[in-house]
């Protein structure tokens, strides 16, 4: 489970694999994370079972979509004080290009942290990071 | 001879297509049902996409995939022949979590078919009426000869 002890320890060491264990979706798709500095990178692994478009053969879009979303939850979570899993509200997605059969990273942004809404970017590459494949935004609900 | 469309043959197309994503095996997608109108999809409720443990909802990254689905789909049930329509933006606003071990449905529209793009509408819900995301999304229209021919042959099945 997603406790507060695992989200601390989380913070404290940079060590995602406890965290990342404990929600089912994340293993899924096979989303990794890891922190450089301050800086998060998420990672998304070659994996057969995420393609969508078996002719390019291209990674399903609502993978990427959930990628990133989950991406953006961790990122929140992990720049606040308040240890909880953020609510998603709202998700706005555009595919630039094919996401193709091989690893995929994404990064997050704050663009905006109010008092109950918060406003994240997250951009998602293959190759090259100024060739994103995906760029999104999403309103979290913070509670508690 | 009239290139007449009936509902069970848009039916075996989109679950040919669907039969050919990996990511929609994956997930158990399946098609409810399919007319000249709209797509219902099916999401079976499963522990591996399960968000929060706690809770034991599942994450919206799955819903996410469905509604992709659905709305990627529904215009093999507005078009007369299959083509491939890569996916340009998703809009997603989420209601509610969905309950635990029921079922999601989707319901897609592609309410406006345009020479170049395809506008679609999709809403989430498990009972009619109570919903749990709404996606709006447009997609790109390639042209058919733009998908291999044996690809084509394959959604389209024998019918042809």
């Amino acid at each position: 489970m997603t406790t507060p002890e695992v989200l601390k320890y989380t913070q404290e060491t940079g060590d995602f694999s406890r965290m990342l264990e404990s929600i089912p979706y994340a293993q899924f798709i096979g989303l990794t994370c890891d922190r450089f500095g301050d800086d998060l990178i998420f990672r998304l692994p070659r994996k057969e079972q995420n393609l969508g478009n078996p002719i390019l053969p291209a990674i399903h879009g609502g993978v990427i979509g959930g990628f990133m979303e989950l991406s953006a939850a961790i990122y929140l979570m992990m720049s606040q004080d308040n240890l909880r899993m953020p609510k998603i509200v709202d998700f706005s997605l555009d595919y630039l290009r094919a996401g193709l059969d091989r690893e995929t990273f994404a990064e997050c942004r704050l663009t905006r942290q109010g008092n109950r809404v918060a406003n994240v970017m997250i951009s998602a590459w293959q190759k090259s990071r100024s060739q994103p494949i995906a760029t999104a935004r999403a309103h979290f609900l913070m509670e508690g | 001879m009239t290139d007449l469309i009936t509902d069970s043959l848009r039916t075996e197309r989109v679950s040919r297509f669907i039969n050919t994503l990996n990511q929609a095996r994956a997930l158990g997608i399946s098609v409810v049902e399919a007319n000249a109108e709209h797509l219902i999809l099916q999401l079976p409720y499963s522990a591996q996409i399960v968000g929060n443990p706690d809770t034991r909802v599942i994450h919206g990254g799955a819903i996410t995939t469905l509604m992709d689905t659905a709305s990627g789909s529904v215009m093999i049930c507005a078009l007369p022949e299959f083509e491939l329509c890569p996916t340009l933006d998703l809009r997603v606003d989420y209601m509610r979590p969905a309950e635990p071990d029921r079922p999601v449905f989707a319901r897609a529209i592609a309410y406006r078919v345009t020479k170049n793009i395809i506008f679609t509408r999709c809403e989430a819900y498990q009972d009619e009426g109570n919903t749990i995301a709404n996606c709006v999304g447009t997609f790109m229209r390639i042209g058919k000869e733009a998908t291999p021919k044996p690809y084509r042959d394959l959604i389209a099945g024998s019918d042809q």
